[in-house]
């Protein structure tokens, strides 16, 4: 145990007066425009716009998550079975499809589903009080398992004309419809948590649960809407990913959760709640989409991938703290 | 009145096995059961260790990543020497496992980055690092030497030695939890971490003590799992991470940390067994046993939480603690 006074306490969420370099957002876009110089001079490939479009396939899917689950994580709670949504929905979307559904029947079906799977969790964790963590690794295993029970070793991929143009049709040039979408959505989600009531609530619960409560801030349905809105990200990331792929297994979405909450903690949300940004979070899509696409171009194996995204996670968070304690012992 | 739950759990569970002994008496017999102790083992020895951090207010995500490494490690030895004694070979593999456990631990205490962050980087760390040991092919059984094989499947009094070591490993626990220092140490540093910093207590040190007890385990359990089915390659134990952490929830072992015991996890684990045994045999489909599962944890701790709710809750978590 240390015996150092805590560091006086910051908002983190606003626009710091002074230091804006040490900013987390400022050194994670500083990690990206180096991958990005990098990729560029590494290979003749990387800096060509249909390359690069479809370099953003790597993380217009999961980043949508990635902004509900920042919520969550910033309020205190977490959302382990965001990919088993994405199973569940998608098996329901195909089983729809089979019966004969057109395109706008699937897509309010697999976002309906979402809601639904995030509105089960929210009530087990605000009804019986039970830990959101144990809540979702069990909802994980259920959703999936819900998936594999309807589905066996079948696939659905019947999927109607129309369908494919949520993952795989382009707006303008070359820039998909999931791609705008994205930015569509971050923009939302950053007023929605940086500008609202709601947003100023959100962080209040993650800062002190209790203090909110006698503040007069409703905690529970907070969180329970909380779940509701990664449940409904996690039905529109389903109908994206079912569109683009056509085609349901119960594997689908393999991992995802685990990718998510590295995009969410890379992007600077404080793992134990109360701060965090969204800007941080788009910008940890970009490097986590810019890195996967880097190694693609040069061969490397997506497992050999997940070394550096591990080692991502975690040296982007320790070198801070290390660089800080090796300087205040410097100094003294 | 843990003893309570652990006893009205065990009950549970017998009369599980008793339900599907009726339908399939088969299934009741000695040899059946010893089978499927036998196939639990594994998970009975990665929740007693995973309950270790739990007990800290941690928590290992890297179980399953670690066993893939040191699984691959340990073959890799084996077809390169196939003289070296089999004994040395698990202490190697208990090694390996400790080292990386040591790993998670010293980002914990040292570094001060929560442990769910930690893992999360080191189950891809390792895992790829198991790619990149195995070279992307796996080490099947005719590389390995017959006494790498053979050992955890050699019976001593009946049982086979998987067994015997999943029995000898519970013994330690149970010994080690309750009469030693710092196995009282872990209750303590997870149950009231302010509490345990005023008696004396480097909760932090403990954190670490506990990952290195469940990389140690992790790592055996590499070994083992390698010449359970005499291949050792990426895929190893993928996903097995939430089965270890779901056998310990449906045990009773406090996720918000300091609650827990050995006969909790044991049963949690073993009822993951049965419930996976007994559905191919009453003729459910496999297919059913992940929701199965995740129905299993949900009731659980639904269940669970009416008693802790009782008992009182922690509204500072981590008040002085860091």
């Amino acid at each position: 145990m240390n015996a150092e006074a805590p560091a006086p306490r910051v908002i983190p969420d606003r626009i710091a007066t002074g230091g804006w370099w040490r900013r987390w957002e400022v050194i994670l876009l500083a990690v990206a425009v180096v991958i990005f110089i990098y990729n560029s001079f590494a290979s003749p490939y990387f800096l060509n716009a249909y390359n690069l479009s479809d370099a953003t396939f790597n993380f217009t899917e999961k980043a949508p998550i990635a902004f509900a689950m920042a919520f969550l994580i910033i309020a205190g709670e977490i959302d382990l079975s965001v990919a088993s949504i994405i199973a569940l929905s998608s098996t329901a979307m195909g089983a729809a499809a089979t019966a004969g559904a057109g395109p706008a029947v699937l897509v309010v079906t697999g976002i309906a589903v979402g809601i639904a799977a995030g509105a089960f969790n929210g009530f087990v964790v605000t009804y019986f009080r039970i830990p959101s963590i144990v809540t979702t690794i069990g909802t994980m295993s259920l959703f999936r398992g819900i998936s594999y029970v309807v589905l066996g070793d079948q696939v659905y991929r019947k999927y109607p004309p129309g369908f494919d143009y949520f993952g795989q049709g382009y707006v303008f040039w070359v820039f998909s419809f999931e791609f705008v979408l994205f930015l569509v959505l971050a923009v939302v989600f950053a007023v929605v948590l940086h500008l609202t009531t709601f947003g100023r609530r959100v962080y209040a619960i993650g800062n002190n649960p209790v203090a909110a409560q006698f503040s007069g801030v409703r905690v529970d349905r907070i969180r329970f809407l909380l779940f509701m809105l990664t449940g409904l990200m996690s039905g529109v990331a389903s109908v994206l990913l079912t569109s683009r792929i056509a085609s349901t297994r119960p594997t689908i979405a393999t991992g995802f959760e685990l990718e998510v909450v590295t995009m969410v903690v890379l992007g600077g949300v404080n793992i134990l709640g109360g701060s965090g940004t969204i800007v941080g979070v788009v910008i940890a899509a970009f490097v986590m989409g810019l890195l996967t696409f880097g190694f693609g171009l040069f061969n490397v194996p997506g497992i050999v991938q997940s070394i550096f995204i591990g080692a991502l996670l975690i040296g982007v968070i320790a070198l801070p703290i290390v660089g800080g304690k090796i300087a205040r012992r410097w100094r003294a | 009145m843990r003893l309570n739950r652990d006893a009205l759990f065990g009950a549970l569970v017998f009369v599980l096995i008793a339900v599907v002994g009726v339908i399939r008496p088969s299934f009741v017999w000695p040899q059946n059961l010893v089978g499927l102790f036998n196939d639990t083992a594994v998970l009975v020895m990665l929740a007693l260790a995973q309950m270790t951090v739990i007990l800290t207010k941690c928590i290992d995500l890297s179980v399953a990543a670690n066993i893939a490494l040191t699984g691959v490690l340990v073959s890799e030895a084996n077809a390169a020497f196939p003289g070296v004694p089999v004994p040395l070979i698990m202490l190697l593999a208990a090694g390996i496992g400790l080292l990386l456990g040591a790993f998670n631990g010293a980002m914990v205490w040292l570094v001060g980055i929560p442990s769910i962050v930690v893992t999360l980087g080191t189950l891809s760390i390792y895992r790829g690092l198991a790619f990149v040991a195995s070279g992307g092919t796996s080490i099947v059984g005719h590389q390995m030497s017959p006494a790498f094989i053979s050992l955890p499947r050699e019976e001593l009094l009946g049982l086979p030695m998987m067994s015997w070591f999943a029995i000898v490993v519970i013994a330690i626990f149970a010994v080690a939890l309750r009469g030693t220092r710092t196995g009282r140490a872990f209750y303590a540093a997870g149950g009231n971490p302010t509490a345990a910093v005023y008696t004396g207590i480097d909760v932090g040190r403990t954190q670490f003590v506990a990952f290195c007890v469940s990389g140690t385990v992790a790592g055996f359990c590499g070994y083992l799992w390698a010449t359970r089915f005499s291949i050792a390659n990426v895929d190893m134990a993928n996903g097995f991470e939430l089965d270890v952490i779901a056998s310990c929830v449906i045990g009773g072992v406090s996720i918000s940390g300091g609650i827990g015991t050995v006969a909790g996890a044991v049963l949690g684990a073993i009822f993951f067994g049965v419930v996976r045994n007994a559905l191919p045999v009453v003729y459910i489909s496999p297919f059913w046993q992940l929701a199965v599962s995740g129905g299993a944890i949900l009731a659980a701790v639904i269940i669970n939480s009416g008693r802790e709710k009782r008992a009182g809750r922690l509204i500072l978590k981590e008040a002085a603690a860091s």
